[in-house]
């Protein structure tokens, strides 16, 4: 089997007492999107962070295309290739939109030890940014301050600024979060288009959407990954019925 | 200028006045008012030097003063022992502040929030005794210098007037490179830093190099301040180092607004002069200045520049 794209290797991650991550194992093809689902609480943020490089497991590993990255900071994962979104919206407010998506490709694309020349004068960085911004479609509001945008909007340009550093591996912190139907259905729509594109893992509360788009899912109660397969097999799993679809299903059952 | 707006009049207004000075300062002879504002635009310059890290970079530095002792200093000395070429004193001066916001930069970023305030200020204030301590030259009672900078007949730093230009130059020049940084790809990342470092690293910038790199650069600024202020007053002391000395720049850059291109040299102008003013007026200035500090720090968020910009939107 060839390498994934993303590996992770019996995780553990303590507070305290608790075990927020216990011995997560997981792996991510090149051009997959997997799903993690789990009800709050689960660690599924806790298991991003690791990811992403903003908090150190206590133990295990993660690797990207091969390359060990467990201890590797934030900065330098992204220079590999891996972006995020983050759960809660994480933007320059007092930018404008173009501005937020434009650093991201600047960040990609040279040094910024560059003291002198107008930076929102370099083509290559707009163009960068209105193409991400065309992506999901924001272009019309490329001028706008984030501050000034709403919250839907805000959770598009999240994924304008992830897209910009054209990234191998997207992860994407409930990217629904706070959205309203209409606004869910954009973005599932969104997701379709670039999952062709570029490989994801997605954290999503939005059952309907995670059934409509992962290819693979892993459930995640209590720090540990209780199942994982296509959605098929997960809607059929027993222990994920009763861990997370839970009593809705129960409920059912016994009217 | 695009649109006009009561800033950017003020502003030019302000700018046109500077220049014009010294002709006023000799048609009326009034010798006074060309010395005073020397001294006005040499910490305007320094204060402009702190905006380029608190109002842009967001980095609280509470020590700043100690740059306007170490360029100071390096003139100083270097006259002491003989060096009295202003094409040796000035690039040791840059150097020297470099150097300082180099170390204690590096120091410094290891800490956010009110630690970094306080840690810098507190060395800043090692500098303070460490001058205190140099006996060779002159410890507590401070070093005069007895001959300005010499720049070979280039220009004569003893002629008021001269002088008066060069400091303007450097302010304009100073302010010109900040107006540069701050639109180039470094200033976007510097002020990205200060609107959202988690979001920054995410996408792939690592934070302290940037901060540190502008921290020097605003040492180095603030360090010719320094060399030219020792220059204005032909001393220097531990004093121009004292903490109060780096409140004094901070209020000048917040009264100003905080970054802004012009508001720290407003905030420096109107400062002094109500300083000037009002100890002519009075012994107890600082009553009456304090609590109009204040008026002005409460009431008008984003310093003069925010109030007047909400003066034109009504």
């Amino acid at each position: 089997m060839a390498e994934p794209l993303l590996r992770v290797d019996r995780l553990v991650r303590r507070f305290g007492g608790i075990i927020a991550t216990d011995n997560v194992s997981l792996d991510v093809a090149a051009g997959e999107l997997h799903a993690i689902i789990g009800p709050n609480g689960a660690g599924k943020t806790t298991l991003i962070s690791q990811l992403t490089g903003h908090l150190e497991p206590h133990s295990g590993s993660v690797s990207l295309a091969g390359r060990d990255i467990t201890y590797l900071p934030a900065y330098r994962r992204c220079a590999l290739g891996l972006a995020r979104s983050f759960q809660i919206t994480s933007l320059l407010l007092d930018f404008t939109a173009a501005d937020n998506v434009a650093l991201a490709a600047q960040a990609h694309a040279g040094t910024s030890f560059r003291f002198f020349a107008d930076a929102r004068k370099e083509k290559g960085l707009r163009d960068a940014a209105h193409a991400a911004l065309d992506r999901v479609g924001l272009a019309h509001r490329a001028d706008v301050l984030v501050s000034r945008l709403s919250h839907g909007e805000r959770r598009q340009i999240e994924l304008a600024v992830a897209l910009a550093s054209k990234p191998k591996l997207l992860l994407l912190d409930e990217p629904m979060a706070g959205l309203g139907v209409t606004e869910s259905q954009r973005m599932v729509q969104l997701l379709q288009e670039l999952r062709k594109e570029v490989s994801i893992v997605l954290v999503e509360h939005d059952m309907p959407a995670v059934f409509a788009l992962a290819d693979r899912i892993s459930v995640l109660v209590y720090g540990r990954v209780i199942a994982s397969g296509d959605p098929a097999a997960i809607r059929a799993n027993e222990d994920v019925k009763r861990a997370y679809l839970g009593e809705a299903h129960v409920v059912t059952h016994h009217g | 200028m695009k649109t006009f707006t009561v800033a950017k009049a003020v502003t030019a207004l302000m700018l046109a006045g500077l220049v014009l000075l010294p002709l006023y300062s000799q048609l009326s002879g009034n010798i006074f008012i060309l010395t005073l504002f020397t001294r006005v635009v040499i910490l305007a310059l320094a204060a402009a030097s702190l905006n380029l890290i608190m109002g842009f970079g967001g980095m609280m530095s509470f020590g700043h003063a100690a740059y306007l002792g170490i360029g100071g200093y390096a003139v100083g000395m270097l006259a002491q022992e003989g060096v009295g070429s202003g094409f040796i004193q000035f690039p040791v001066a840059l150097a020297a502040s470099a150097t300082y916001a180099l170390v204690i930069g590096a120091l410094s970023l290891r800490t956010r929030g009110v630690y970094f305030i306080m840690i810098t200020l507190a060395f800043a204030q090692m500098a303070y005794y460490v001058a205190s301590g140099l006996a060779r030259y002159g410890g507590d009672d401070g070093l005069t210098v007895y001959k300005r900078s010499d720049f070979s007949g280039l220009i004569n730093l003893s002629n008021r007037t001269q002088f008066y230009y060069l400091c303007l130059a450097c302010l304009f020049g100073v302010v010109f490179l900040i107006w540069r940084i701050a639109n180039s790809r470094f200033g976007l990342v510097l002020q990205g830093l200060r609107s959202n470092e988690q979001r920054m690293q995410a996408i792939g910038f690592p934070s302290k190099r940037y901060q540190l790199v502008c921290f020097v650069i605003s040492g180095m600024m603030c360090g010719l301040a320094g060399a030219l202020l020792a220059n204005n007053t032909d001393f220097v002391s531990p004093a121009v180092m004292y903490w109060t000395r780096s409140g004094d720049l901070m209020v000048m850059v917040i009264l100003g607004g905080m970054g802004t291109l012009f508001g720290p040299v407003i905030g420096a102008v109107v400062y002094l002069l109500l300083e000037e003013f009002l100890s002519q007026l009075t012994e107890y200035w600082a009553l009456i200045m304090g609590p109009l500090l204040l008026l002005i720090v409460l009431f008008g968020r984003g310093g003069i520049m925010g109030l007047l910009g909400r003066l034109q939107r009504g």
